[in-house]
């Protein structure tokens, strides 16, 4: 009746994952309760869980993401704590919980707080930044963001109902096989990511299609600010790459489930086709993850240094160079595995190359700050702490590129500290750059500085303590996920690693602490203007927030820096502009297709990993009938009438010139 | 429909899969043509593959050859692909997916062949196990 | 829809029009619909391609079992191709009788090309049963897994094109050729001979390659 499901399911005999569980449960029943209480359920379900509204769905992405980090950053304290006691003892995890803990780290950081985190900024900012009204598909839109939080809850109920995946972040046959790994671990990763990749995919076809077919009067391709150019490689890269991840993942469900034998040990499967085909997704992957955060640091870098970027075209070719060199390098992930001497010297060096244009970036945001003003706002310290650090990361990146470096350093803390210093370095730096950066565009109010600027630190000297003693124990031999050593000599630089742990777990602490007391404060903290940081492209010309409709009038657009050009117009030639042109505007209805059709998906997956299929069976007929119920919608717009568009417009406008103490500038 | 567009958006391109042509005629001729070339293609390639006819080595490269011939002819005659400037993005995403398909599948094939030929066979392997 | 609200303030030249320039605004919705399916149907293309990639390197695989040349039925093969190139033409006529409104045409022609691919699944599903009952299924050989996972998600397709289809001759047939469905169509249209450009590469890598060795 259940399938595999049954009490023996609840880790009542494990004390770490019971007591976590049953705290999060009663947590989430308490806010639930509250809402529901409160009678906050109606605005929630109306103005947020059926929003088509980019700029929601970029907030609820962000929101996820930063929940997702605390999870996944619990985990490594635990795996910290771990290593700097393991030394001649058991340390106190299990090693089947702690091959569990690494595995869902890895997931969780990668699938569940990185990838929503610069989705989320990339839905949020890109159709301000191209002068639009919203995505090319807004409710699909909304069907990518519940799909990813599926995937997520799905990762997160595995630590309360059965177990997770114990193969690490990439399920490695013949680990992963039945054989090896018959419980439910595995197939909670499967689905989960089998259905958030559904989610991402749709993600990806959205962006490309908005930026390339969605763009205000005016704003030609090479007018686009930098952080759209990075929207569309990285988009492109999606729609190329997460193909294989579901094509590699269902040839192992096909495998667990019915027997085949892609990746087994006999009748023929091939292991290492597994890891050729899930790294030929995981190279691109990580510069999904970095090309948005390059184009934050443009935007930022800009911005605060009140100079146009330097080299725009230039930047616009490295980052087409990336895209497509990043789906030539994927095999240095694997060179030990024996593909020979010919092979790994052609993707060593074609991973050298994929530097280059990287280099070119750095330089011109370099340059771009050269002879700046520069504002060391928050956003500004997060992209000077990303431009040494990755730098210091990308070295060794091109250290392991070689490949006989990498016979000696592939799966060594060495190559775990490399990752952590390009992807915190890079994706995550960039992510609270933009974070903090387009807050105030978000809600609103600004976030305090002060506690910005704390947070910004204990992260980044926290990350030095945490992971350059990671370097050295590399050097000194020592592997990776290791759950109990004998060796001295790594024993110090684990204990410092820990210890720069409880650093950045104080950066965490502080970046909580400043969205506590900017809600808090927010009045004072108000953005009034919409364009706090006296900024330079098309989202700072809205109010703060914008309206439902973006833009009364989208704009017209004559160059680069488009906002820029439309200021000095305004305050060269003084007052100005003849009211405005407001026309009804027609924007989508909100739907709750998205979530009921994750709801159906949330089923279907846990039904898949437990092997209920008379209720696989009713969650594909509930999404299908999802699917027909919405396409059978007879109003998917409404109207905003003009006369209400104007009265909006010049509400925000007043306010705006108030703030600026101006008669009559935009 | 596309038409009124056309006259407005002089510089817009044409949705993937739709054609300017509005006469009904031309259209369906065009869907002939591309169903009889189709049919020719395809009649060719399973000849070949069980001819005695031709130089044997040659046709695996023939069934790939009629293949993508058979594919262009979908391209042209039934998804209305052209080389105008109004299918550049048409034309530009396709080769894309492309560039990533042969990357994917000759990569893999390379990298395969390479680690097949240098690690010892699975089974092999196992044995070793016991 | 139209798209009048979108770019409304197309009165008068831009200045720019004369270097040639010019960039009207957002594109017009069938063509944002149509491309963003475009770029669907190409994440699907690399999809497949993993499963031709796995296809080619397991090939060889067949753990003392049978050969693809021992168990293909190349008759069959023929008309399950002939069936989905017909039932693509039918699709064009469909596509055709919907731009000129043509609703019984429509209808006639989609019913058509739904009997072909479910004649195409039938001939299919009877060669996967006949394959298994002779234990040459799936879990024999890694080559014939990645036979039946190539072919078999070429089959879903199909099934999931079948689905579709009769749900918008349902749609045509309560609603009539409103906007948004035309632009269901078309993007109906385009899976639909992608389907066929797809079989086109697995009869002839798996089918015709495989039996002529």
């Amino acid at each position: 009746m259940f399938g595999k499901l049954s009490w023996a399911a609840v880790p009542i005999d494990q004390p770490i994952p019971l007591i976590t569980g049953a705290v999060v449960l009663v947590a989430i029943l308490a806010i639930l309760a509250w809402v529901v209480i409160s009678g906050h359920l109606p605005y929630l379900w109306r103005e947020w869980i059926t929003s088509v509204d980019h700029k929601r769905i970029g907030i609820m992405y962000t929101l996820l993401a930063v929940v997702m980090l605390l999870r996944g950053f619990a985990d490594a304290i635990m795996m910290r704590a771990q290593q700097a006691i393991a030394y001649h003892s058991p340390g106190y995890l299990p090693p089947e919980h702690f091959n569990q803990i690494f595995s869902a780290h890895g997931t969780i950081m990668i699938f569940f707080v990185a990838m929503p985190f610069v989705i989320g900024l990339m839905n949020l900012v890109v159709p301000l930044q191209l002068g639009v009204r919203d995505v090319a598909f807004p409710t699909l839109n909304s069907v990518g963001f519940w799909l990813t939080a599926t995937g997520a809850l799905l990762v997160n109920m595995s630590l309360v109902v059965g177990e997770f995946a114990r193969t690490g972040w990439l399920p490695y046959p013949p680990l992963s096989e039945l054989t090896y790994s018959p419980g439910v671990g595995v197939d909670y990763y499967t689905w989960s990511l089998e259905i958030s990749g559904v989610g991402t995919l749709v993600a990806g076809i959205n962006l490309v299609t908005t930026v390339l077919k969605l763009r205000t009067r005016g704003m030609t391709y090479l007018r686009m600010p930098m952080f759209c150019w990075t929207t569309l490689a990285s988009n492109l890269l999606i729609v190329a790459a997460f193909p294989i991840l579901t094509a590699t993942l269902a040839m192992l469900i096909l495998d667990r489930y019915f027997g085949f034998h892609f990746f087994t040990n006999e009748a023929g499967g091939n292991v290492m086709m597994f890891m050729n085909l899930i790294w030929a997704w995981g190279h691109p992957e990580v510069y999904i993850l970095i090309l948005p955060a390059f184009g934050i640091f443009s935007e930022v870098v800009s911005t605060f240094s009140g100079k146009p970027l330097f080299g725009y075209r230039s930047m616009v070719l490295a980052t087409m160079a990336i895209c497509i060199i990043s789906f030539m390098v994927w095999l240095h992930h694997f060179f030990t595995m024996g593909a020979g001497p010919n092979v790994n010297a052609i993707f060593g060096i074609a991973s050298m190359i994929i530097a280059v244009p990287t280099g070119v970036k750095i330089y011109n945001w370099l340059f771009t700050m050269y002879g700046g003003r520069i504002r060391f706002t928050t956003p500004m310290l997060w992209s000077i702490g990303f431009m040494v650090t990755f730098i210091i990361g990308g070295l060794t990146g091109v250290l392991v590129a070689v490949p006989p470096a990498d016979f000696l350093l592939h799966n060594s803390l060495f190559l775990v500290a490399h990752f952590h210093n390009v992807i915190i370095g890079g994706v995550l730096f960039g992510a609270f750059a933009g974070y903090t950066y387009w807050f105030p565009k978000a809600f609103g109010f600004r976030l305090h500085e002060g506690l910005g600027k704390a947070a910004f630190w204990f992260w980044l000297v926290g990350f030095y303590v945490a992971f350059m003693p990671l370097y050295a124990a590399g050097f000194l031999g020592m592997t990776r996920r290791m759950q109990h050593y004998d060796v001295a000599e790594w024993r110090p630089w684990l204990i410092a690693a820990a210890f720069g742990a409880v650093l950045i777990l104080i950066g965490i602490v502080f970046q909580i602490m400043q969205l506590v007391v900017s809600i808090r404060d927010r009045a004072e903290l108000r953005d009034t203007t919409g364009d706090p940081w006296d900024g330079r492209s098309l989202e700072w010309a809205t109010a703060s927030p914008p309206p439902v409709f973006n833009f009364a009038v989208t704009p017209d657009v004559s160059g680069e820096d488009a906002y820029w050009a439309m200021k000095l117009r305004a305050r060269q030639q003084g007052i100005v502009i003849s009211e405005p042109d407001y026309r009804d505007i027609e924007m989508p209805r909100n739907s709750p297709t998205g979530f009921v059709c994750a709801f159906f998906a949330t089923i279907m997956g846990f039904a898949l990993i437990w092997h209920i299929w008379w209720m696989v069976a009713a969650g594909g007929v509930g999404a299908f009938a999802t699917f027909v119920a919405f396409a059978w919608r007879d109003h998917d717009e409404y109207v905003i009438p003009a006369a209400e568009v104007a009265r909006i417009d010049h509400a925000n406008l007043e306010e705006r010139r108030a703030a600026l103490g101006l008669a009559g500038s935009t | 429909m596309s038409n009124q567009v056309q006259e407005m958006h002089d510089h817009h391109d044409v949705a993937p899969g739709d054609e300017d042509e509005v006469r009904v005629g031309p259209r369906l001729l065009g869907y002939a043509a591309g169903l009889g070339l189709a049919i020719l293609l395809t009649a060719m390639s399973f000849f070949i593959a069980g001819t005695d006819l031709v130089w044997q080595p040659s046709i695996p490269v023939a069934i790939v050859v009629l293949a993508i011939a058979q594919m262009g002819v979908h391209l042209v005659f039934f998804l209305h692909l052209t080389t105008g400037a109004d299918n550049t993005n048409n034309i530009l995403a396709l080769g894309f997916g492309l560039l990533i398909v042969f990357l994917v599948i000759g990569g893999s094939l390379w990298i395969m062949a390479n680690l097949n030929h240098n690690m010892m066979p699975m089974d092999q392997l196992m044995q070793m196990q016991r | 829809m139209t798209d009048t609200t979108l770019a409304f303030t197309h009165g008068g030249p831009h200045q720019l029009a004369d270097i040639g320039i010019v960039h009207d605004g957002p594109a017009p919705k069938r063509i944002v619909t149509g491309y963003g399916f475009w770029i669907f149907l190409l994440s699907d293309i690399v999809m497949f391609s993993c499963f031709f990639a796995s296809y080619a390197v397991l090939v060889g695989q067949t753990a003392g079992g049978p050969h693809g040349s021992q168990l293909f039925d190349l008759r069959s093969v023929a008309v399950e191709t002939g069936c989905l190139l017909l039932s693509s033409f039918t699709c064009g006529l469909a596509s055709i009788a919907a731009d000129v409104r043509n609703e019984r045409g429509f209808q006639v022609a989609m019913a058509v090309t739904c009997i072909l691919g479910l004649a195409f699944l039938a001939l299919e599903g009877r060669e996967f049963a006949g394959l298994v009952a002779q234990g040459a299924g799936p879990t024999r050989s890694a080559f014939l897994s990645s036979f039946f996972a190539l072919v078999g998600c070429h089959g879903m397709h199909v099934s999931a094109g079948i689905l579709w289809l009769l749900t918008m001759m349902a749609q045509v047939f309560a609603k009539g050729f409103r906007a948004d469905i035309l632009r269901r169509l078309l993007c109906f249209a385009l899976f639909w001979h992608a389907l066929d450009i797809i079989w086109v590469a697995v009869f002839s890598v798996v089918y015709l390659l495989g039996s002529a060795v």
